[in-house]
């Protein structure tokens, strides 16, 4: 369908032949430029449907005003933070505070160059997938700090702190979480990762799953961890010093990042592009997306957000063991139930594999939640109120 | 248990996303929205009854779209906005205005002079009522020494300019005449209610009985 093997044997065909050596370049970047405008625009898509879901769960109406049901709502506020002044702050660094927005940016579309939209749609196929997302994401953790310190602004360079403190605590059980995918599926490959999901990841190792989403949630900064831009503490964080388009770039990057976690969740743990015959794979993938955005939506429009020092606990007191639980787990079973010559893993053992890793999930949840909800019994002193002295001064 | 609280929550919202009685909890003021159960006993019938006689309203009862009035009942003596003014009663005495702790009543009359015949009262030129700063304290009501101005009994007056808060004279001749009975002995013991019962005229307000036409007569035969 829209692979790049097919594009480029169209340009071939229809460039004359001393041309015949731009076709390679053409045909990558009418794939790039297809698949980077799609990103774009569902983004765009993305914003009304959040914030008009996000009503919806609280009992409101979202944007209801500008085209049926508030459809072009993105399109006006594009316009809007166009005619806006780009104010730079005279004590900025400017050089970084301008790339910023950029490197924030192009990480998210780095992201969704690997992954393979259906069977045969991908922009590339890399056999080291799954590390190439981990390291360009690892790249907006600089970007989110390039811009806190780059605007001279207490709140903003808060937030950066922040940032960083949360968003490499983060990567940690996110990237523990992934290696329990690889190891099941014996390849780092994204289309090694589907063909290999007969069934699919997160019924085998639900712990797994549950480990990356709530990571996940935290590398995109997202309610419950969205203390990168607390709107109460920080005015912002990062952002609070842009205006005009780079804001824009900054808040485009920012909703860009659920959809390529869905994207990368689907591949990961839904089984990619894999489903029924007559409707074709492209569909699965986003219907699988979609359902995975609508989770991260109604989390973000149920739960409140966590404190400075309950966020950083919540990443190494009970992501990271549950994410070292279930590694060990799915490699002990691994261990167990593969064929020994060939190593390959059958459905009736991955069901297997399912059955005892839920029990193992929902009893590791619930351990970890009572010992982390735990709070010493211990009364607390009194604080002594300054109008008491008062009183006994008078006397 | 710890954690299951979240859980609750999450069931929450998505009541608030499914539910379509959820949908939208913001209503027009007298509005009210209202289950099956309310309207049929709206009706003075039971549920069964009542679907069977109109099942689309009941269907919608149960969707959570039902929507009746809600307006709770005032008190008569309800100091309200809409001053019940009478021309016809006033003489420009301005003594409400005097009274005012606010100073936001402002009366203006015709100059007394040749025009004037004798019986007849000043007229009034301008005689402004600022709402906005109003607050309700009824002591215009209780100087007035001739029962041309009563309290109101409406309060809904949402505007978008403070201006339009400011009563003249028109609006308050176009104001309907349901006086408050506040201050007003003479409505209380005749048992008005000015929700309920009509608009009254200015013979009707005064806090003395109308003399007969025979009493009229022998009052002016003793003069």
């Amino acid at each position: 369908m829209l692979d790049f093997l097919s594009v480029l044997d169209f340009f071939k065909d229809n460039l004359p032949d001393p041309l015949d050596r731009l076709a390679y370049p053409i045909a990558g970047m009418t794939l790039a430029m297809i698949v980077i405008n799609a990103v774009v625009m569902s983004t765009a898509l993305y914003t009304w449907f959040e914030r008009r879901v996000l009503g919806r769960f609280q009992s409101r109406r979202g944007p209801n005003r500008w085209g049926p049901f508030g459809l072009l709502q993105p399109m006006a506020d594009v316009v809007k933070l166009l005619a806006k002044e780009d104010i730079i702050p005279d004590t900025a660094d400017k050089p970084a505070f301008t790339i910023a927005p950029i490197l924030l940016l192009v990480p998210m579309f780095l992201v969704f160059a690997v992954i393979p939209f259906g069977a045969d749609s991908f922009l590339g196929r890399l056999n080291v997938g799954v590390l190439f997302i981990l390291g360009v994401t690892g790249v907006s953790t600089l970007a989110i700090f390039m811009a806190g310190w780059a605007s001279r602004n207490k709140y903003a360079m808060f937030g950066a702190i922040r940032a960083v403190a949360m968003l490499i605590s983060y990567e940690v059980p996110m990237a523990l979480a992934v290696t329990g995918v690889v190891v099941l599926a014996g390849s780092m490959s994204l289309l090694g990762i589907v063909g290999a999901q007969s069934v699919p990841y997160f019924l085998v190792q639900p712990l797994g799953f549950f480990v990356f989403m709530t990571a996940a949630a935290a590398e995109m900064s997202r309610a419950p961890f969205d203390m990168i831009e607390a709107e109460s503490e920080l005015g912002g964080g990062y952002i609070t010093e842009y205006a005009g388009m780079k804001f824009g770039i900054l808040q485009l990057a920012e909703f860009m990042a659920p959809l390529a976690t869905a994207a990368v969740a689907t591949v990961l743990f839904l089984g990619g592009t894999s489903g029924f015959d007559p409707i074709p794979g492209q569909l699965w993938f986003l219907a699988k997306a979609f359902a995975l955005v609508f989770l991260m939506l109604w989390v973000r429009a149920t739960w409140p957000r966590l404190r400075v020092d309950q966020i950083m606990g919540f990443a190494w007191k009970a992501l990271l063991p549950l994410a070292l639980l279930n590694m060990f787990v799915v490699a002990i079973e691994l261990v167990v139930l593969q064929d020994s010559d060939t190593g390959a893993i059958t459905r009736g053992d991955l069901w297997a594999m399912a059955a005892v890793n839920w029990v193992i999930a929902v009893v590791a949840i619930v351990i970890t939640a009572n010992v982390l909800g735990q709070r010493r019994l211990r009364p607390e002193t009194p604080v002594p109120s300054p109008l008491a002295n008062m009183a006994a001064e008078a006397d | 248990m710890y954690g299951t609280g979240l859980a609750k929550g999450l069931a929450v919202t998505l009541k608030n996303l499914v539910l379509p009685s959820r949908f939208f909890t913001l209503h027009q003021y007298p509005d009210r929205r209202i289950g099956l159960l309310g309207l049929a006993k709206m009706s003075g019938t039971n549920v069964v009854s009542y679907t069977f006689k109109n099942p689309r309203e009941a269907v919608k009862s149960l969707l959570g779209l039902a929507v009746v009035e809600d307006r709770e009942p005032r008190h008569p003596r309800f100091r309200g906005q809409e001053f019940s003014f009478y021309e016809q009663r006033c003489t420009g005495c301005a003594s409400c205005a005097k009274y005012c702790p606010l100073g936001i009543i402002k009366i203006v009359t015709t100059r007394s002079g040749d025009a004037m015949q004798e019986g007849e009262k000043y007229g009034l030129e301008v005689f402004d009522i600022d709402i906005g700063r109003c607050m309700f304290c009824g002591l215009c009501v209780e100087a007035c020494p001739y029962d041309a101005l009563h309290m109101g009994s409406g309060f809904e007056e949402g505007n978008y300019q403070r201006q339009e808060l400011v009563f003249d004279i028109d609006r308050l001749r176009r104001a309907p005449k349901r006086p408050s009975t506040w201050f007003r002995p003479q409505l209380e013991a005749r048992g008005y209610d000015p929700e309920t019962d009509g608009e009254l005229g200015w013979h009707d307000v005064g806090r003395h009985e109308r003399p007969t036409t025979e009493e009229q007569a022998e009052r002016w035969a003793r003069r």
